[in-house]
């Protein structure tokens, strides 16, 4: 367990290795990144003396170097316009995101697994029947709009909840149940196809030839063993997830990490909206590492073995 | 990064609905597709048509350019007109993406999975750590550079969901090239580009396709997404995306703004979704 977990890491390393270089070639794209880091109207000679104080009049492998010599240190540039380290920036507003991620993920699972199970051990009853388009359309609603019918209904209408802010219980609800929506609608489906496939096993006929009580089979045998392609798609769908983050901060005026790339897009500070890719992709690295764990501990008969495949 | 297991059944086993749902996906699709074809012809006005006086007007008010049978926006456009040419950013960009991605995803899984070894090991390395990359902030990352706009919207979903196909053609061309009618053509003397393309593209396709089917809802909604966030089509090209984008400012005074392009994207991608799962079920059951 301790190698297979070390491993994992390891490839996690090479993973956000690979994409600190993507970040690093994008940031190229553009011939002048020091254009994207400084706002408009910035005079030449501070430009220049900038290009000079960041290496960009350096050969491109050495600022490759150099940028990566920066990211083991923790250091993910500074940023201009707002002359604070990039990371810092980053850090302040990743709780925020944390929190609505987490409310969000908790409620999805919470809601979408029941959901989904009781449809699939009730295959063609009418809680899979009503189930069935709960989830096309869940999954057809983007989860932007989804947002903005809620504060049209619960905030504009009913003037239950408020439509923005942060800090209360009221002001999580509406942005949570928005950025869950999509995934809830995803995980029960696939819940319930998982159980559905469990339920046609030999082992479940055997289970009820020798007079298993029926809520034991489903329980101890069915669950078991779909927990598996549960997880994995609950998993996979965080990064759905830290994607709907930022249009659901967006609307919702929500202080987390999608809005701050939003803003530092708007202010041309593309240090800033670099940091922000690379913490959220940590951040999903390091939850699928999680996850390959889990598989382990609910699967056991999953070693080492090249997971990736 | 590693979080597969099995591939996953399909949803639609057991209760089969009544009306067939790919033939309703497809009828949604084809809608959405002759909407955007015929935007000229169908759109009752132009949807650029600024009619001050008829700002905000909501649905069913008669007025000078005729019934606005869904309202008006803030500068007096006509909603339905908008909707109809949104249509057409929506769809070109996920016709164009679909087809980037597919294309050069497949393509590099074959040649992975062709070549296998060290090749093979990086390219898959690669399809790992963009595949692990939550996408809209890879996608905000490169408009941040690029700046927005209809043909970078599309070079982002592009180059950002290729993956997906990679893994997919990876696969069946592991399992392709081994079989006898690949070994048959090789020892008649086919070349490895010969052989890739007249004979494991054939046994890796549908599965691509199916992919593809899966896919367009996905770019679907990410083209609504990036317009709304502004990062994708700019106005005053009508998006579905812009549209909703627009209507938030207007949520206390007019609920048709915020809701009918939600419902158009809604109904577009559970159509392209329905579309996707009937050609999934019928082509490869194994794929996800």
């Amino acid at each position: 367990m301790t190698r297979f977990i070390a491993v994992r890491l390891l490839q996690a390393v090479i993973v956000l290795w690979g994409v600190s270089t993507l970040v690093f070639a994008i940031s190229r794209l553009s011939g002048d990144p020091v254009a994207l880091m400084v706002p408009q109207g910035t005079p030449p000679d501070v430009m220049a003396r900038m290009r000079h104080t960041l290496g960009l009049d350096l050969p491109v492998y050495e600022q490759y170097g150099r940028f990566l010599w920066g990211l083991l240190r923790g250091d993910l540039g500074t940023s201009y316009v707002q002359d604070a380290p990039a990371l810092r920036l980053v850090l302040q507003r990743l709780p925020y995101t944390a929190e609505l991620g987490v409310a969000a993920f908790g409620l999805a699972l919470a809601a979408g697994v029941p959901l989904g199970v009781a449809a699939g051990i009730g295959r063609g009853g009418w809680v899979d029947r009503a189930a069935l388009p709960f989830m096309l359309i869940g999954q057809a609603m983007p989860s932007f709009w989804t947002g903005l019918l809620l504060i049209l209904v619960v905030s504009v209408d009913w003037r239950l909840l408020p439509s923005s802010g942060s800090g209360s219980l009221a002001t999580l609800i509406l942005p949570a149940v928005t950025l869950a929506w999509l995934s809830l609608a995803t995980i029960a489906r696939m819940s319930r196809a998982a159980v559905l496939e469990e339920l046609d096993k030999d082992y479940v006929r055997t289970a009820r030839a020798k007079g298993v009580a029926p809520r034991r089979v489903i329980l101890r045998h069915v669950l078991r063993n779909a927990a598996l392609p549960i997880v994995t798609v609950a998993t996979l769908d965080i990064a759905n997830l830290l994607g709907g983050v930022v249009t659901t901060e967006s609307i919702f005026a929500w202080p987390g990490i999608g809005r701050l790339a939003l803003e530092a897009i708007q202010s041309r500070d593309y240090t800033v909206v670099q940091a922000v890719v690379l913490v959220g992709t940590a951040v999903f690295v390091l939850a699928s590492v999680v996850t390959d764990v889990l598989y382990g501990v609910i699967d056991p008969r999953i070693e080492l073995g090249d997971v990736s495949a | 990064m590693g979080a597969t297991a099995g591939p996953l059944p399909s949803v639609r086993r057991g209760a089969r609905p009544r009306i067939p749902s790919g033939a309703l996906g497809a009828a949604i699709l084809a809608s959405a597709l002759i909407a955007a074809l015929g935007a000229p012809y169908l759109a009752p006005q132009s949807p650029f048509a600024q009619t001050l006086v008829m700002r905000l007007r909501p649905p069913a008010t008669h007025g000078p350019g005729g019934t606005y049978w869904l309202g008006t926006d803030g500068l007096g456009r006509d909603v339905l007109s908008r909707l109809v040419f949104g249509a057409r950013a929506s769809l070109i960009v996920a016709g164009l993406a679909v087809a980037v991605s597919g294309a050069s995803g497949t393509a590099v899984g074959m040649v992975a999975g062709y070549y296998r070894g060290r090749i093979g090991a990086v390219l898959m390395r690669f399809v790992d750590t963009v595949l692990s990359i939550p996408f809209l902030l890879l996608a905000i990352a490169v408009v941040a550079v690029l700046g927005p706009s209809l043909l970078n919207t599309v070079l982002v979903l592009g180059l950002t969901r290729w993956p997906r196909y990679a893994r997919v053609a990876f696969g069946q061309t592991l399992a392709t090239r081994t079989r006898e009618f690949v070994e048959a053509a090789r020892a008649l003397g086919s070349g490895d580009g010969r052989l890739l393309r007249r004979h494991v593209l054939p046994d890796v396709l549908p599965s691509a396709v199916v992919v593809a089917t899966l896919e367009i809802g996905l770019m679907i909604v990410f083209e609504a997404a990036l317009s709304f966030l502004g990062l994708g089509v700019q106005p005053p090209v009508p998006s579905w995306g812009s549209m909703l984008a627009d209507g938030r400012n207007y949520l206390a005074t007019a609920w048709w703004l915020a809701t009918f392009p939600g419902l158009a994207i809604m109904l577009t991608v559970l159509g392209a979704n329905l579309v996707g799962d009937a050609v999934r079920d019928r082509l490869d059951p194994r794929i996800r």
